[in-house]
């Protein structure tokens, strides 16, 4: 398989010759699992990394950086993106023609998986649901989106659909520029994005109300309940059974190992642990900037949270006489101070992007954080392997460990800094050279992350 | 030994308990008790009840003491008709039935309009749905504790969770939104669209709930019998119709013409079940024998009339006629602002129908407590029951009279001189914040400044 993949990169001339393993040696090795080395050697193989240790053996055909200076972390994980999902904006679910890619990236627009259901008139018509839709089926490679996140540092991405109440299912993908999108996937399905927004208007059909989202949801689940019975009973023994209908819907509700919910501000946060622990299901909140003040009903509820990079912040244009509230002037004061107060107490946390883009504002976002109390390690858990155990992936992804996915960046000086240089990127073992922060306007020719190898740079080949 | 000092343990706290409880005295006030007279006297409060009421009482040892010299302490007002403490849209108007939707779901307790509202002496409320639909969302009933972070704690524990009914022009007029035929975004009118379809509306939507009632009942007896077959779906909306129809929540029935008023007496009776209120009901007066003996409470307003075709026969007599043909009447807010005020809403009933002083304020406290079925809790100053009270600096009744302090469970949750000294403070706190916040902005500002590139020549090297 991998030789074909090797077959296939050369073919496309973007790959001259594939090393059957890279060394990274005498680096300071940051496993976030473990303890730091300060001068460690990574050996990364097939895709995965070989081996991780002081004195560890280099293979004789391997492909040496000195890590001289340099320090090894693993990967950055994206705990919530729309990444391989391009142009996933409020609109009808969409979906790939078909999978596997093949079209050399340039997919045709999404075909409908679904026709458009603009008038529901209560919970049996489904409304804003695409619960079926799988990231994974919808990947598309070319999303320019998936260069940038990996010049941050991002190896990997939690890519969910984001359109409707039931939005769709969730994967793990590698940020790779592989041709085959299927080959970016880590794992799938790892959840179900859950919104609670509603979109109807008055005389525009069910639901057009906060709490008609609740209830619809609620309903959704009393089905899902009722639909497994009924087929675990039909499947014993069908005969003189009506058979169960079809519902595409629960289908995709009930093969969601957990879900995603908002948990914006206190209030939300507390409905939406209470709503999950009423339909049995596993939470993920998402936005958490009012966690400072649930540390307590989180912990009781073992919920963890996604928290939003992009800080509240008063807009620019924003009248300067204009009363604010203390409730708006206090969550822009406090919100930062989230992780730390998180992490204290003992909720599982990670960051994702929530649409901050490149290294210096990513940085600059967690550094916020880190400001307001959050340790550095703390931080860079919770971008690389609180994410993977969040979404069930901490045995492949999230760490420097012997036998995980080759997922890890090389810096020159600590992560998150305004002058830390990512000086490479390994996805599934393929090296990547970030590109700079600006790229120069009319360098119109540059291959779009292409994988390089080694010997292409100074890093020195033996 | 060792069990010895357990039962020593145990008894100190036992004892501890009792020392530490919170007592609480309101003394040398003018008590309206609403059900057991008015006289200058004393209530004292022991872990959240009225524990003893009267001329003279015993002051424990300990408690805390509100001198309420010269002031008017009665029961915290009730208002059997609000919307406020709800996020979001109140009115799931898509559906003419939107049974599934609960109040519950949205309380938010960090409405301002809870605190205007607990000010305004107001401890409880009946918190609905709008009234866009024939049958509409599930309703709850809350305390105004303000400052409760969590949602769960606003709820007025054990009451009757109740629904709202609609009739008249609202639900008829919500659904037939103004739309050229034939647009891009046209859509469906919504059905009914006369006081025909709201009723057949209701009925359909009964007819659904009796059957749902028997299938579930019939599932219950196969699968008792050992049988083996799948059960029905739940439905959430039909599910509030059985329990109205099991009496397990309470119709709250928004109307206002006397016809329409006998057209749900009717339609109850047919289906057999009960029209817990009547909201509004401003034709009320008109058949309030048959609103009395179907055994309904009539929530109205005191004297707003006129503000459409439908409210053009009301009366600001209604409330004392119902009250005298033996309907359970109360006046309600419907509304926010005029929340912060019934005491002058029932003020307007002794003016207009000659009602009785008393009987006017129990139209804001005992009476909409009867009709939330939580007489037994609060609505008056009676040992036993909750220690809700406001304390006025006048006469409830007056034009003049502001709210001094309001407790709610025995604990104080508004203080009118705590409010007007701490605004300073807030203000205070506020700008801290502010500075804090341009200060970190003008340190970053000046970061950016010192780190960007200095320009130069792009030969200069």
């Amino acid at each position: 398989m991998k030789t074909v993949l090797a077959l296939l990169l050369c073919a496309s001339g973007l790959l001259a010759e594939t090393p059957s393993a890279i060394a990274i040696r005498n680096a300071k090795v940051v496993p976030v699992s473990g303890p730091v080395l300060q001068k460690g050697t990574v050996v990364l193989k097939n895709g995965l990394i070989e081996a991780v240790g002081e004195n560890a053996a280099i293979p004789a055909d391997a492909w040496v950086i000195d890590g001289e200076g340099l320090t090894v972390y693993p990967g950055l994980v994206d705990g919530l993106s729309t990444i391989g999902l391009p142009g996933f904006g409020p609109a009808t679910p969409a979906a790939a023609a078909g999978r596997g890619g093949g079209g050399g990236g340039q997919r045709q627009a999404a075909a409908q998986t679904t026709t458009p259901a603009p008038f529901a008139r209560g919970p049996e018509d489904r409304p804003q649901t695409s619960s079926w839709l799988r990231a994974a089926d919808q990947i598309d490679a070319s999303d320019r989106r998936i260069e940038t996140a990996r010049n941050s540092g991002y190896t990997s991405s939690v890519t969910f659909p984001t359109r409707g109440i039931f939005a769709g299912q969730g994967a793990v993908i590698a940020l790779a520029g592989n041709e085959r999108a299927g080959s970016m996937v880590i794992a799938a399905p790892v959840g179900q994005y859950v919104s609670t927004q509603p979109t109807g208007g008055f005389g525009g059909g069910f639901p057009n109300a906060l709490f008609g989202v609740i209830s619809y949801i609620r309903q959704i689940y009393l089905d899902a309940d009722q639909y497994q019975k009924a087929k675990a009973m039909y499947a014993a023994d069908p005969r003189g059974m009506a058979r169960p209908p079809y519902d595409r819907a629960l289908e995709g509700v009930i093969e969601s190992p957990r879900i995603l919910m908002p948990g914006r501000h206190f209030v939300e946060i507390d409905r939406n642990i209470l709503l999950a622990k009423e339909f049995k299901q596993s939470l993920v909140l998402y936005g958490g900037h009012d966690g400072y003040r649930a540390a307590d009903l989180l912990k009781q509820g073992g919920t963890t949270v996604l928290v939003s990079l992009k800080w509240p912040e008063r807009a620019r244009d924003a009248d300067p006489d204009e009363n604010q509230t203390m409730k708006e002037i206090t969550l822009r004061d406090k919100a930062p101070s989230t992780p730390a107060v998180l992490a204290k107490a003992g909720v599982k946390f990670a960051f994702y992007t929530d649409g901050v883009e490149g290294r210096a504002n990513v940085y600059k976002a967690v550094r916020k954080a880190i400001e307001n109390g959050l340790s550095f390690d703390a931080a860079l858990k919770a971008m690389t392997l609180s994410p993977a155990e969040i979404f069930g992936v901490s045995d492949r992804l999230g760490s420097i460990e012997k036998g995980k996915i080759a997922n890890i960046i090389v810096t020159k000086g600590d992560l998150f800094q305004d002058k830390t240089e990512v000086k490479y990127i390994f996805v599934d073992g393929v090296k990547y050279e970030p590109a700079p922060e600006e790229p120069p306007a009319g360098a119109g020719g540059r291959p779009g992350g292409a994988p390089t190898t080694p010997n292409d740079n100074q890093g020195g080949n033996q | 030994m060792k069990r010895f000092l357990l039962s020593f343990a145990a008894l100190a706290a036992l004892s501890a308990v009792s020392m530490f409880a919170e007592v609480t005295v309101i003394q040398n006030g003018t008590i309206i008790t609403i059900t057991k007279g008015t006289f200058k006297g004393s209530v004292v409060i022991r872990d959240g009840k009225v524990v003893e009421v009267g001329e003279k009482v015993m002051v424990p040892p300990g408690a805390t003491i509100i001198d309420a010299g010269g002031q008017f302490v009665m029961p915290g007002i009730i208002d059997c008709h609000s919307h406020i403490a709800g996020e979001g849209n109140i009115n799931e108007g898509s559906v003419s039935v939107s049974s599934m939707v609960d109040i519950k779901d949205i309380l938010n307790p960090e409405d301002i309009a809870i605190y205007r509202a607990l000010a305004g002496g107001v401890t409880s409320a009946n918190i609905l749905h709008g009234s866009a639909n024939a049958i509409g969302g599930r309703t709850i009933v809350i305390k105004t504790r303000w400052g409760v972070e969590r949602a769960k704690d606003l709820v007025f524990e054990g009451a009757t969770p109740g629904i709202k009914f609609a009739l008249g022009e609202n639900p008829k007029r919500s659904g037939n939104v103004q739309q050229t035929p034939g647009a891009a975004n046209a859509r469906p009118a919504r059905y009914p669209a006369t006081r025909m379809g709201v009723e057949d509306v209701i009925r359909e939507a009964f007819n659904d709930a009796k059957a749902y009632q028997a299938d579930w009942k019939e599932y219950n007896a196969k699968v008792a019998k050992g049988e083996r077959v799948a059960p029905p779906r739940r439905d959430l909306k039909l599910d509030a119709l059985v329990e109205v129809l099991e009496g397990k929540r309470f119709v709250h029935a928004h109307c206002y013409r006397a016809d329409e008023i006998l057209m749900l007496i009717r339609v109850a009776d047919d289906y057999g079940f009960k029209i817990r209120t009547f909201q509004h009901v401003l034709e009320g007066y008109k058949v309030a024998k048959e609103i009395q003996q179907h055994g309904a409470g009539a929530s109205t307003f005191s004297d707003w009339w006129a503000y459409k075709l439908e409210a053009w026969d009301a009366i600001p007599f209604n409330a004392a006629i119902m009250q005298k043909k033996g309907v359970t009447v109360s006046l309600n807010s419907d509304d926010a602002e005029l929340m912060r005020r019934l005491n002058t809403e029932a003020a307007k009933v002794v003016k207009y129908g000659g009602v009785s002083e008393n009987e006017a304020l129990a139209m804001v406290t005992y009476n909409p407590a009867k009709q939330l079925g939580v007489e037994n809790r609060v609505g008056s100053i009676e040992p036993g029951k909750d220690a809700d009270m406001v304390i006025y600096d006048k006469h409830p009744l007056s034009n003049y009279a502001k709210v001094q302090k309001v407790l709610i469970d025995g604990k104080v949750y508004f203080e009118r001189d705590k409010d007007m000294s701490g605004r300073a403070l807030k203000d205070a706190e506020k700008k801290k914040l502010l500075d804090k916040e341009k200060q970190e902005q003008d340190r970053q500002r000046n970061e950016q400044k010192k780190n960007a590139p200095t320009r130069r020549p792009a030969n200069a090297e």
